[in-house]
């Protein structure tokens, strides 16, 4: 199940992906963002963002608020280069 | 009674983490990292990490050549269990002057005059449009290109690094801050942290970027370092389609596509920049970006840019590294690449490994002490943005 169920859907991660990374001692969302990828794609983290605050929160018996969340970065929705330029001219 | 350490490191970055496994591996015992985040959080995770034989002076020549080797076999060095994602499709430098070609020429006669086996060359314009379908040509005189240049990731560089120190025995720990380090007469003894836990050492290496100034200030050492915001943005990930780095050191910018597809774009501002540790991104770094990229290669406009950020370059006047021992002992420095430090730290490891052991390092790195300012002995690197 853990090889079939997909964490982040933009880079392609598996909940079994996550469980192992978490597994070698990596109990900040941060470091594993960095390290999987996980929430980097084009919707930034969405939808895996809660789901891997959850899967480390369970593996330490955390709070989820507790844990530090995987920094928001602007512009938040993808933008066409294109689109930036209208600004510039 | 208070925990003692053989040595203390300070700073969780490529350098850090480097130094800490290459003395790990010469025997030191007893080590201890300590990282105020997390590992490769500041100015290493936040670089584009690429990796480059392409420089104008002698001393990062040497240190570059050896340390893109050491990147080629990294993961079998280290042991390590993931992938450092390693590439190696070249680097391309616009020149757009006359004068700016002649200074390629230089570098290019220098590198290869210190390395025979260096792969730089000086191609034109039309040879450059070759390797990148789509540049454009307007006012560019050429460029200077090297295959063997590229990119490696950063986390996984400074993670392998890490593993392989703490299986050696060293004491990595992060989220754990530096408040001070403490003297005795012209000595270092030891550590405070902002818990109030201390560590007495007589070893203490800082590798904190443009945050080292302080631990400096400790310890009576003028370090002048400066930190400086620069920014860059991501595309969604693409069909690999440029494998090579692109940099134009007149505009200050340069791009290139990762491993992974998704492509870098990087504009540095030094002249606007609040000299500050403001690590935000701002809008205005996306206006000055995305005219000035777009300028260099138009394919550009299609692209969908889905995150920004800054990081932290740490200046020096010279925009060196300040490497080596100091006038108190027992305090060591390894800080203010200047924006080129994550492709460096696979050799700089060994020699601050080596000076701190007493050794003669097996790279000559006496230019870059401290000193050198007082001296007036600046080594102004050509070949940064």
């Amino acid at each position: 199940m853990e090889e079939n169920t997909i964490i982040c859907r933009c880079e392609d991660l598996t909940l079994a992906d996550i469980r192992a990374t978490i597994k070698k001692g990596f109990h900040n969302p941060q470091e594993i963002k960095r390290l999987t990828r996980c929430g980097m794609g084009p919707c930034q983290g969405s939808t895996c963002r809660e789901l891997l605050l959850k899967e480390v929160a369970s593996a330490t018996g955390k709070n989820v608020g507790d844990l530090e969340m995987t920094t928001f970065r602007p512009p938040n929705k993808p933008i066409k280069v294109k689109s930036i330029m209208m600004g510039v001219e | 009674m208070k925990p003692k350490a053989e040595a203390v490191i300070i700073g969780g970055g490529v350098h850090g983490c480097s130094i800490a496994y290459h003395m790990a591996k010469k025997g030191w015992k007893n080590i201890v990292l300590l990282e105020k985040g997390t590992l490769a959080c500041g100015a290493t995770g936040r670089s584009v990490a690429g990796i480059r034989h392409q420089f104008g002076t002698e001393i990062n020549i040497r240190l570059a050549k050896e340390s893109v080797r050491r990147m080629e076999r990294l993961e079998e060095e280290l042991d390590y269990d993931g992938s450092i994602e390693l590439m190696q499709k070249g680097y391309l430098m616009l020149a757009y002057s006359e004068e700016e070609l002649d200074l390629f020429n230089c570098n290019r006669d220098l590198q290869k005059k210190i390395d025979p086996e260096n792969l730089t060359e000086i191609l034109t314009p039309e040879q450059a449009a070759e390797l990148v379908p789509g540049l454009n040509l307007e006012g560019l005189y050429g460029v200077s290109y090297n295959c063997r240049d590229g990119h490696a990731s950063p986390f996984h560089v400074t993670q392998a690094y890490a593993d392989a120190a703490t299986r050696l025995g060293v004491n990595i720990r992060t989220g754990v801050e530096v408040a001070e380090v403490k003297k005795e007469g012209n000595r270092v003894t030891g550590v405070v942290t902002t818990g109030g836990e201390e560590i007495s050492t007589p070893v203490v290496i800082a590798a904190a970027g443009a945050y080292t100034k302080t631990f400096g200030e400790q310890v009576g050492l003028d370090i002048p370092v400066t930190p400086e915001r620069h920014q860059v943005a991501v595309t969604e990930p693409l069909e690999m389609i440029l494998g090579i780095m692109v940099i134009s050191f007149a505009h200050g910018s340069y791009f290139k596509q990762t491993p992974h597809g998704s492509l870098l774009l990087g504009v540095g501002d030094p002249e606007h920049e609040v000299k500050d540790f403001n690590e935000r991104p701002s809008w205005q770094f996306l206006f000055d970006m995305v005219k000035k990229t777009t300028f260099h290669w138009p394919a550009l406009r299609e692209a969908n840019i889905i995150r920004q950020w800054a990081g932290l370059y740490d200046m020096t006047p010279d925009s060196q590294g300040i490497v080596g021992k100091t006038a108190v002992d027992g305090f060591y420095l390894d800080l203010g690449w200047s924006g080129h430090g994550f492709q460096l730290a696979p050799a700089i490891g060994q020699v601050m490994a080596e000076i701190v052991s007493g050794e003669t390092p097996f790279i000559d790195v006496g230019c870059m002490c401290l000193e050198r300012f007082e001296r007036g002995e600046l080594i102004p690197e050509p070949a940064c943005v």
